[in-house]
């Protein structure tokens, strides 16, 4: 196998790596470099941090082995290669009537990457996390490939699912697809004009797919204000995505600076009538609404930026409350910002959902905003609450245990998977989290 | 009418792009190569997409004793049938020099094992009045690199025989076409550096399948290739002889 040195970086550019990387395309190509050079496995590398990145090692790199493998229409079950895209999926199935169960805010995410941070979508509340849905993955292992269900090997499915990455490359896996009616989405958009009522309509709301954009430089009165998403599948006629652009540049570092935020933020939100719309998406412009423009995280310039995502126990709501305040206190968000009810579905050891509401928010990469962050850690530990290392690119060693009380039975099930540490990826090794 | 493409060397990346590609607009592939497994998985994958027919079948380029098979098939295959040939290799220069016994290989690889196929086939499409024959060659066959010159050879060897059959088949309605990638991002190229206006396979399939449609005769793709080596072609020897690129 040939390996290819390059310089790369999570979808954040906060971090970068040098890493010697093979792209295998075939599974005899994955099988012989896991026999003799094993390393950890890498999607599209669309964890903002650092999770997909080795530093002066090897990587795997899984983007080229992503064929649909087996699809039974009575069941609905999908067999897939590791690095199939979700939004690939997406685009296959949906007009045969079902979908991917769980979808990420990006469709670039792969099956692998999507299976190893057990990634959640709108419908979190209702489905649970991707991992849920998963009824069998294959390891490829020194000795070959290894079949892993819910019920056979099941601690160590539980390490896989949400273990970044540390149990080793996933070859393939198998999903039970949703049934869908079609493939477009009839979205019903209202406006929230404060924190309190966010909650009352996220707590009431029965619609599949839910989500919350919020105004995180809104204050007083405003704070807490936002649109709020319900959406459900159908069948239609619209008009098709159009193709992707792309930002050709690095941004200057005034594109995004708190003015521009603010106005920006407070048209989006007035955008939506004040007796709210429904309107009928694709259904990739509603799951993947920043897809269409490539490369979009340029827009924060050379430094990179950062998005911070909690989630907090439901009776903590008002921590949470404190955070949102004390970032529209610091001018420093972008107009990204998130704010969803999670339900209690988590298929793995580390799996960063639990029930409760999670809010993300990116922030350009400033000394400000990561000192922001770690206060915004430290009232997320102090709420109960965890952070997403999907996401984490400024934590330490001491607060991510705690925050996962399921980290001791996934270390071990990993240390017996990899005792030569051969899978440790950047983020792993700055969270400390393979040593005893 | 329903389209079927052979597809010669289809373990290749670009021609798995270019079976996925015509899958998905409903054409039937059957694939032929080496590697049936991996094969087995792309016509997984063009079943899902789409092809109304996605089979696998041995093919070896160096062993024209796994031909027979393929025409047999071939001939019991409905609609309008067309091959596309994607196989190659590469050894480096360096690895030639070390060895010359690796250029016969190059060549059959890249030349005369698939002109061998193409020949024994071509009664059949002819026969059959339609269809298309799209035969990959290189950019790297249009002049002798210093780089890669045996693979060159026998890219320009290719062109030439495909310009030939081009000019028998046209003659009874069946269109021929070459192929001449630039650089692709593929597992022939992953790992070599600098390579000027690297192109993703998806790309090439898609010029490939539009040149079919439009029963182009010769393409260059991506296109900017076409300026480029219309350029090197046009250098005097003298000069040509003492560049390195
Ligand atoms: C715009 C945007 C929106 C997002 N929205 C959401 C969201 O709504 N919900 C959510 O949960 N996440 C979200 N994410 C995060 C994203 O879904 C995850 O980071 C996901 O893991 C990315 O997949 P990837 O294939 O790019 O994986 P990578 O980033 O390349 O890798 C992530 C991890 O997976 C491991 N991995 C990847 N492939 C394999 C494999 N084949 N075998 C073993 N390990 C593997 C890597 O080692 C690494 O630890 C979003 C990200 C972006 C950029
Ligand atoms: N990549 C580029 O930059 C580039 C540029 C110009 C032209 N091309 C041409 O494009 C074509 C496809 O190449 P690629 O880039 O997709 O690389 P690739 O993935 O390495 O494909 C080469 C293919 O040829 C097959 N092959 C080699 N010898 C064979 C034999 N004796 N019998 C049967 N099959 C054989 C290989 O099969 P196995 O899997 O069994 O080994 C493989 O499928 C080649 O003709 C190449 O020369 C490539």
């Amino acid at each position: 196998m040939t390996w290819k040195t390059s310089e790369y970086s999570g979808w954040g550019r906060v971090h970068t790596a040098n890493s010697a990387a093979a792209r295998p395309e075939r599974a005899t190509a994955l099988a012989a470099i896991v026999e003799k050079t094993p390393a950890p496995a890498v999607g599209m590398r669309r964890s903002y941090g650092d999770a997909c990145l080795n530093d002066g090692g090897r990587m795997i790199d899984m983007s080229r082995m992503d064929r649909v493998l087996n699809f039974d229409p009575e069941t609905g079950i999908l067999h897939v290669e590791a690095g199939a895209q979700i939004g690939q999926i997406l685009k296959i199935f949906a007009p045969k009537g079902w979908l991917p169960p769980v979808m990420p805010g990006t469709g670039f995410a792969t099956v692998g990457g999507a299976i190893a941070m057990d990634v959640h979508g709108k419908n979190h509340h209702g489905a649970g996390s991707f991992g849920v849905h998963i009824t069998e993955i294959t390891l490829m292992t020194p000795k070959g490939p290894k079949v892993l269900t819910p019920r056979k090997n099941a601690g160590l499915f539980k390490a896989t699912v949400g273990g970044l990455g540390q149990t080793g490359p996933i070859l393939s896996a198998r999903l039970q697809l949703l049934r869908a009616k079609g493939d477009v989405m009839i979205v019903t958009e209202r406006r929230v004009e404060a924190w309190d009522e966010f909650l009352a309509l996220l707590d009431a709301s029965d619609a599949t797919y839910t989500v919350g954009w919020i105004d995180a430089t809104a204050r007083g009165d405003q704070l807490g204000r936002g649109i709020l998403e319900e959406a459900e599948t159908g069948a239609g006629l619209v008009t098709a995505a159009k193709r992707g652009k792309r930002i050709p540049v690095d941004a200057p570092s005034f594109a995004l600076s708190p003015s521009v935020v603010r106005t920006f933020n407070a048209a989006y939100w007035r955008r939506v009538p004040d007796r709210g719309r429904t309107v009928v998406k694709p259904i990739d412009d509603f799951f993947f609404p920043l897809d269409k423009i490539h490369d979009w995280n340029r827009l924060y310039g050379k430094s990179g930026f950062h998005q911070f995502q909690c989630v907090v126990p439901i009776d903590a709501a008002d921590s949470l409350r404190a955070m949102l305040e004390r970032i529209a206190g610091s001018g420093l968000a972008s107009p990204l910002a998130v704010l969803k009810r999670m339900g209690p579905g988590r298929a793995g050891y580390m799996s960063f959902p639990m029930e409760g509401y999670t809010l993300a928010v990116d922030f350009p990469n400033k000394v400000a905003a990561t000192r922001l962050i770690s206060e915004l850690e430290a009232a997320t530990v102090e709420a109960k609450g965890r952070i997403y290392l999907a996401k984490d690119a400024l934590s330490g060693p001491d607060s991510v245990r705690g925050m996962y009380p399921e980290f001791a039975a996934w270390a071990k099930v990993v240390k017996s998977a990899d005792p030569g540490g051969h899978y440790i990826t950047d983020l792993v090794r700055r969270l400390n989290l393979r040593t005893a | 009418m329903s389209q079927t493409w052979i597809i010669l060397g289809a373990t290749s990346t670009i021609a798995r792009s270019f079976a996925r590609l015509a899958s998905g607009r409903g054409d039937g592939v059957l694939l032929a190569g080496r590697d049936i497994d991996d094969m087995a998985a792309t016509a997984s994958d063009c079943a899902a997409r789409g092809a109304p027919l996605a089979e696998v079948i041995a093919f070896d380029a160096r062993n024209a004793s796994s031909f027979k098979a393929i025409l047999d098939q071939a001939s019991g295959i409905e609609g309008t049938l067309s091959i596309a040939v994607f196989v190659g290799s590469m050894p480096t220069q360096d690895e030639i020099d070390a060895d010359p016994s690796l250029i016969s290989g190059t060549i059959v690889d890249n030349f005369t094992g698939p002109a061998e196929f193409l020949t024994m086939i071509a009664p059949l499409l002819e026969a059959r009045g339609n269809g298309t024959i799209a035969g990959i060659g290189s950019v790297a066959g249009d002049r002798g690199r210093l780089g890669n010159y045996v693979y060159g050879a026998a890219k320009a060897g290719f062109h030439t025989y495909l310009s030939g059959l081009r000019n028998r088949m046209g003659r009874k309605g069946v269109h021929v076409m070459t192929v001449k990638p630039g650089t692709v991002d593929t597992a022939m190229t992953w790992g070599m550096d600098k390579l000027p206006f690297l192109a993703q396979p998806e790309k090439i399939a898609a010029d490939i399948l539009r040149g079919a449609d439009r029963q182009k005769d010769t393409i260059y793709t991506p296109l900017i290739w076409w300026p480029v080596m219309t350029i090197i072609r046009l250098i005097p020897e003298r000069v040509f002889k003492k560049l390195k690129i």
